[in-house]
């Protein structure tokens, strides 16, 4: 499937920012099954600093403020052509250790109610049927629901909670994963939702790898393995690792952000 | 002690004699008056002061700043000796830098089963951001202060590498220089080896380690935490001996592509950053994001090649006390000979066999914290009191993984000039190692510290040891 992707996101500042940067992880890259064929990052009111592979090889640009700016906009767009592989990435490449994606990250860390989430899971073989049983597991426990304003909350509060958006279904999936024995990731990217064209955010996604199939995805959101409709960006080991956008700047006004995104064959 | 062993003196045989090495400097001795000697004790301190050559020491509430007490009897090696440590330290350098490019890229050292993936799984100082990272030249730990001591005529050990920040490196050439103002016949009469080049050779070896974004000479610059850092003397006076500037956090930022540092004529670039501030604060982008010291985006700088920080970050990997029991085998695998410099046995209480071991010994080991370093933290059974023994068993029993044990050694001892004359104390020693594309440099000698307490094994400044010139004699 051919995708076109349009990603706007805008600040606002209230005071005009003396100086700040922005690290982004917007920059999807061609592999099996997904071909970037068209890319663009373009800046208003700030400029690119530079852009690096990092440990995950996600394409990185660093952006800066243009001084004294209380506008950024920073607009992604191009097409990227996806063939459905049931969620399968394959072997597990580059240097990064296996053993490093069973790290407990501050928002991926096992506490009480994660361990009652995963006593509760109901029983199933080792590998695909466990991980897919843990999918729908976190889902009937934690349905989706915007409701919860909140950013940032670790997987343990999110049990807590009991409801949650991609980024939350993620993490617990991500924790749970990792305490039952799998290497688990994060994955942020873009999903084309049916019938509609306007997405009210990026989506996210976990991965975990198993013993002889490597890396499959799991979107515990929609209870799926991606197919041909999503379009993987950026990976890490939680949402801190793989983000859009981590930004840092001086100043004391209020930050403003608007998103437009749109998904489209 | 309760070494079997009799203590090595550096300076005398047990009959008393001199030994070659000090052969002249006890002859010079023997016809100096005592109380000349103590008057220029006195004047040592006093230039000292006057230098404002400082430390902070960490726990002392009621000084912030203290002077190294400096004693004027220098530890002297001879020529072959030297070139027996330089060669085995050169080794181990080079071992060391060979083991972090291989930790941060494929592991092999693990897939070969030579040290179990925990080590590095569990160490604190491995940041997953240096994965794949190559830095200029491959050279990780610019510079390195590795801790050595000496149980007899041959025998020394490695006590620690310090590859993270060794400091200390201005107490050796401020103690070179206070000896030369004091005593200028003595250096007429016996050559020793110079040390005063280590600040050009620091600034060499370190624009010699240039990013790929360097054009034309590249720029140097220290980047302190401030003037609270127990440090900051050194800091400064680094800086300025290599003409270098001296910056903190809030003067640099991100500018076309690389860090630059605001002077006079606006922003200018950095090529290469000495820095003494630690990992975790060194972003704030990357790392703490509450850090107030660092440089948002230097680590995205760093990795597109705009910069070369020194030492690298993630070095400290190779600091920590339980990866040093298996330097032997990480020097054997790296450069495919047997280690030259020995390592102290090392019992990693993380193995039930040894913990057993440490725990039915404490009294007779020295205990460490794997993660700890500055003397802080460790146990030495022989000099400790019952209780404190017991209170370290209470926390090794929690936390075994948290610990290594050591025998105690018979550290060797030199002479220092004390009310009643001289009087044998325990001694290490700290050479410096510069390490770039362009080869390893070690100036002869370092900072040789000293116990000052009749006894005690204890020689981190910190713990209120003092130090010593330290002489290699020319051939």
């Amino acid at each position: 499937m051919r995708l076109r992707i349009s990603h706007v996101t805008s600040y606002t500042y209230e005071e005009p920012v003396p100086y700040g940067l922005q690290q982004l992880r917007l920059r999807p890259k061609s592999r099996p099954n997904q071909t970037v064929l068209d890319w663009k990052i373009e800046i208003e009111g700030g400029k690119l600093e530079v852009g690096y592979e990092d440990e995950h090889a996600n394409n990185v640009d660093l952006i800066s403020f243009h001084r004294g700016e209380t506008d950024l906009t920073v607009r992604c767009s191009g097409e990227v052509e996806v063939t459905d592989a049931h969620g399968i990435i394959g072997p597990h490449q580059g240097f990064v250790p296996l053993w490093l994606f069973q790290r407990q990250t501050t928002l991926t860390q096992v506490g009480p109610e994660m361990q009652k989430l995963v006593d509760a899971l109901p029983k199933a073989d080792q590998g695909l049927p466990q991980l897919h049983a843990l999918m729908n597991h976190v889902l009937d426990s934690i349905p989706y629901s915007t409701d919860q304003t909140a950013t940032d909350l670790s997987a343990e509060m999110v049990i807590y909670a009991g409801q949650g958006v991609c980024q939350d279904h993620t993490h617990v999936f991500l924790a749970a994963a990792r305490a039952l024995g799998y290497p688990a990731r994060y994955v942020s990217g873009y999903l084309m939702m049916e019938g509609q064209t306007e997405q009210n955010a990026s989506h996210a996604w976990a991965e975990a790898h198993v013993q002889g199939i490597g890396w499959v995805g799991f979107d515990v959101s929609n209870a799926i393995s991606p197919d041909d409709r999503y379009v993987r960006v950026a990976t890490g080991l939680d949402y801190g690792g793989a983000a859009p956008v981590q930004g840092l700047h001086f100043g004391q006004g209020r930050e403003q952000m608007q998103v437009a995104l749109q998904v489209q064959q | 002690m309760v070494d079997k062993k009799p203590t090595f003196d550096e300076m005398n045989r047990a009959d008393g004699s001199p030994r070659d090495t000090y052969a002249r400097y006890s002859q010079w001795l023997e016809n100096q008056d005592t109380a000349r000697l103590n008057a220029k004790s006195a004047e040592a301190e006093a230039l000292f002061r006057l230098t404002g050559i400082t430390f902070n020491v960490y726990g002392m509430e009621e000084a912030d700043e203290r002077l190294i007490p400096f004693d004027l009897v220098p530890r002297i090696i001879s020529a072959n000796e030297w070139r027996t440590l330089a060669k085995g330290i050169e080794q181990r350098v080079r071992a060391l830098n060979a083991f972090l490019y291989d930790i941060y890229h494929n592991q092999e050292i693990i897939r070969a089963g030579r040290l179990p993936a925990e080590m590095i799984a569990n160490n604190e100082a491995f940041l997953p951001q240096m994965i794949g990272v190559a830095p200029p030249g491959n050279v990780y730990t610019h510079i390195v202060g590795t801790d050595l001591v000496r149980t007899g005529p041959d025998e020394f050990f490695v006590l620690e590498d310090n590859a993270r920040t060794p400091s200390g490196v201005s107490y050796m050439l401020e103690n070179r220089e206070t000896m030369l103002h004091m005593f200028p016949e003595l250096f007429s009469q016996i050559k020793v080896q110079p040390v005063s080049q280590y600040p050009r050779a620091l600034r060499r070896s370190l624009r010699a380690c240039a990013p790929p974004a360097c054009t034309g000479m590249p720029t140097v610059a220290v980047l302190t935490p401030g003037i609270h850092n127990s440090a900051y003397y050194e800091h400064a006076f680094l800086a300025d001996q290599m003409d270098a500037e001296l910056v903190e956090g809030h003067d640099l930022r991100v500018v076309d592509g690389r860090v630059a540092m605001r002077t006079t004529n606006g922003y200018e670039p950095i090529d290469v950053l000495y820095r003494r501030v630690d990992d975790d604060f060194l972003d704030p982008l990357n790392f703490n994001p509450d850090s107030m010291l660092g440089v948002p985006g230097i680590m995205d700088i760093y990795r597109a090649g705009g910069i070369t920080i020194a030492n690298a970050p993630g070095t400290g990997i190779s600091d920590d006390k339980a990866i040093y029991s298996y330097m032997p085998d990480i020097v054997e695998f790296y450069t495919g000979e047997k280690a030259l410099l020995k390592n102290v046995p090392t019992w990693r209480c993380s193995e039930p066999e040894a913990l057993k071991y440490v725990l039915d010994n404490l009294p007779e080991l020295v205990v460490k914290e794997v993660h700890g370093s500055g003397g802080y933290g460790m146990l030495v059974g022989p000099a400790a009191s019952k209780k404190e023994i017991e209170d370290f068993r209470a926390k090794l029993i929690a936390k075994p993984a948290g610990y290594i044990a050591q025998p105690t050694l018979a550290l060797s001892t030199v002479p220092i000039l004390t009310e009643a004359g001289l009087a044998p104390r325990h001694v290490d020693l700290r050479p410096y190692v510069l390490v770039s594309p362009d080869g390893i440099d070690i100036t002869p000698g370092g900072l040789t510290r000293v116990a000052l307490n009749e006894g005690s094994l204890i020689v981190n400044s910190s713990q209120g040891g003092g130090t010593k010139d330290t002489w290699v004699l020319e051939e």
